[in-house]
């Protein structure tokens, strides 16, 4: 209606070009550009607040005791600038966090995308956004003060306190609604025909799904599962509050461990004065975790790319 | 369904070789679903077991105490939280549509510094929290010189969910049929008229409902705001955007690294307020979905 009122009152709508310009228009698409640089702005911020105490950080530590010294102290004395120990511990808990999520969500996505009736499947998937919703310090709570004491009563082998297994099995679960989720758009994207000539050839429905819609969706599940991964070794509270806050170079499981994103959160929660080392340390490690992810994110979106079968 | 009745009498066809490894296959497939819910269910469970005792007036009256559990409460961060979120909202809502409007409607795809845009905010959808938490030490909180206040603590949270809302509000806008604007130009509006008087009325019902769950998710993060300041001991209510502040989540994070038994089921105790505040989200932007959303 309001259109109709503003073509009346604007006289005659008889030009078809433009008389006049028009820079109230110009002026709107400007600031909504502005307002999409926003998010180039972060990037490029993010890149530069790692760039100068990083770069501060090995003109005194050297890159080769970074990445080959096994011993984490900055705090010690003397203090020790190997990161393996970090890395390490990011690789365990996220190892254990992808042993739970992939096989428990990808069976998940299968069942819901194949097997599963429309209504059960109208409940599930809202279900599991539930589980994906749930902020990371209450999955923390619940590693540190029901899991851990769990597991130190079932399992045969020694579990300290904070130990990794218990923080990358809920790491586990909290990636779970990623995985599944996306691998069940994409394999709900395959196109019907391709089941229905699978039946026609006799297969069975577990054969049609794991031969033929699987297949078909993989480059969407690599996906999901990668960017599962990244998130997962980007996670911190959860790592911070039931992993620990110790350093630890071992394949103990049992054994406290402090993964990259945990580091950064113990030592920037402290109060550490601008321009030290121990500052930029933390960017140090921020910078490697950042760079890390990036590249899963890449690695990702190539696989996609890579693999992706095109049905009209 | 067509597509489902179709593959049943297949199987009944074809099935009578292998019955069994298929029944297998498929008992593995729910029991794998059902392993997840339990989990969510042990947890919802657990969580309210330990806080149900605790979960009193106490809670959201008194302020934070260190030595006494029996008198703390959450006030401070309850405030600071609502405080914290109130403005990433009016900070992160305006620029996130505004950013999503640009990209749908006026970007041309063909440019490169439009295609830059695109894959920069598919990036930062995947970049770890804690990053953020580096961005805002970094740079907001000391370049800007803004220190650790609760414009600090939203301006990092906003970018942190910024992604969230552009690329929500995007699907939104494109789901709005070509016709609707098309009508709208060829009664001579101009294209900022066809947008703000039909394309976004139309799309603000999946823009609500992307904004609600992207604040939901700013509510519960915890780990970029350890950086900036809120673990810090606060008896007071923030009364202005650059007053010091702390959060729920980080009081709860505070809580469970206390020794003390008592500080376990305060812990517990507010992470059900905080659950209950986020399931009262969730569900307003459920409602607003199958409420108002338009099928073309």
């Amino acid at each position: 209606m309001a259109m109709r009122d503003s073509a009346t009152a604007s006289g005659t709508p008889s030009s078809l070009a433009r008389s006049r310009p028009r820079h109230g228009e110009a002026i709107i698409k400007a600031v909504l550009l502005l307002a999409a640089l926003v998010s180039v702005a972060t990037t490029i911020g993010i890149v530069v607040s790692l760039v100068e105490p990083t770069i501060g950080f090995f003109a005194q530590i050297s890159v080769v005791e970074f990445f080959t010294s096994t011993e984490w102290g900055p705090l010690f004395e003397p203090p020790s600038y190997g990161v393996l120990p970090l890395v390490s511990a990011t690789l365990i808990t996220t190892g254990i966090a992808v042993l739970v999520a992939v096989p428990l969500g990808l069976a998940a996505a299968v069942y819901l995308s194949e097997y599963a009736d429309p209504r059960v499947r109208k409940f599930c998937k809202p279900a599991l956004e539930v589980l994906a919703g749930i902020p990371t310090v209450v999955f923390g709570f619940f590693a540190l003060s029901f899991v851990t004491p769990l597991l130190r009563g079932i399992l045969p082998f020694e579990i300290e306190i904070f130990n990794a297994l218990s923080a990358g099995l809920v790491v586990g679960f909290m990636i779970i609604p990623i995985v599944a989720s996306l691998s069940e758009d994409a394999m709900s994207a395959v196109p019907a025909g391709l089941r229905e000539g699978s039946y026609a050839l006799g297969a069975s429905k577990m054969v049609t799904s794991l031969r033929v819609v699987l297949p078909a969706a993989f480059s969407g599940i690599v996906a999901a599962v990668i960017l599962a991964i990244s998130r997962g070794a980007g996670e911190t509270m959860i790592v911070y509050m039931a992993g620990g806050g110790q350093p630890n170079f071992t394949l103990d499981i049992g054994k406290a461990m402090q993964t990259m994103a945990a580091f950064i959160a113990q030592a920037g929660s402290g109060d550490v004065p601008v321009g030290t080392v121990d500052y930029n340390t933390i960017f140090a490690v921020g910078s490697l975790l950042f760079v890390m992810t990036l590249v899963m994110n890449f690695v990702s979106a190539r696989l996609v790319r890579k693999f992706r079968e095109v049905y009209e | 369904m067509a597509v489902l009745s179709t593959p049943r009498s297949a199987v009944q066809l074809a099935g009578k070789g292998q019955p069994l490894r298929e029944h297998v296959f498929r008992i593995a497939l729910i029991s794998s679903l059902a392993i997840a819910f339990v989990f969510l269910a042990a947890l919802l469970t657990y969580v309210l077991v330990e806080g149900w005792p605790r979960l009193d007036s106490r809670l959201w009256e008194n302020m934070p105490s260190i030595r006494n559990p029996e008198i703390a409460g959450a006030q401070s961060a309850i405030t600071g939280t609502l405080w914290v979120i109130s403005l990433t909202a009016v900070l992160t809502l305006p620029t996130g549509v505004a950013a999503a409007i640009y990209l749908e409607e006026y970007a041309d795809k063909t440019r490169w510094w439009n295609r830059v845009i695109e894959v920069n905010i598919q990036n930062l959808a995947s970049v770890p929290s804690i990053v953020y938490g580096i961005l805002g030490l970094g740079i907001i909180a000391r370049s800007f010189g803004l220190g650790f206040s609760v414009i600090t603590a939203a301006i990092t949270l906003g970018l942190l969910v910024l992604p969230v809302v552009i690329i929500a509000s995007r699907e939104s806008i494109r789901a709005v049929p070509p016709s609707i604007r098309e009508g709208s130009l060829a009664l001579g509006a101009t294209q900022w008229q066809t947008i703000s008087r039909q394309v976004l009325p139309a799309a603000i019902p999946g823009i609500a409902t992307g904004s609600i769950l992207a604040l939901s998710r700013a509510i519960g993060e915890a780990a970029p705001l350890l950086m900036l300041g809120a673990v810090s001991f606060i008896r007071f209510n923030p009364d202005g955007v650059m007053a010091s502040y702390t959060v729920l989540p980080i009081q709860i994070f505070n809580w469970i690294s206390q020794s003390r038994e008592g500080f376990h089921y305060l812990a517990a105790a507010a992470i059900v307020v905080l659950l209950a505040i986020l399931l009262l989200m969730n569900s307003a932007a459920i409602w607003l979905r199958n409420r108002y959303q338009k099928r073309w």
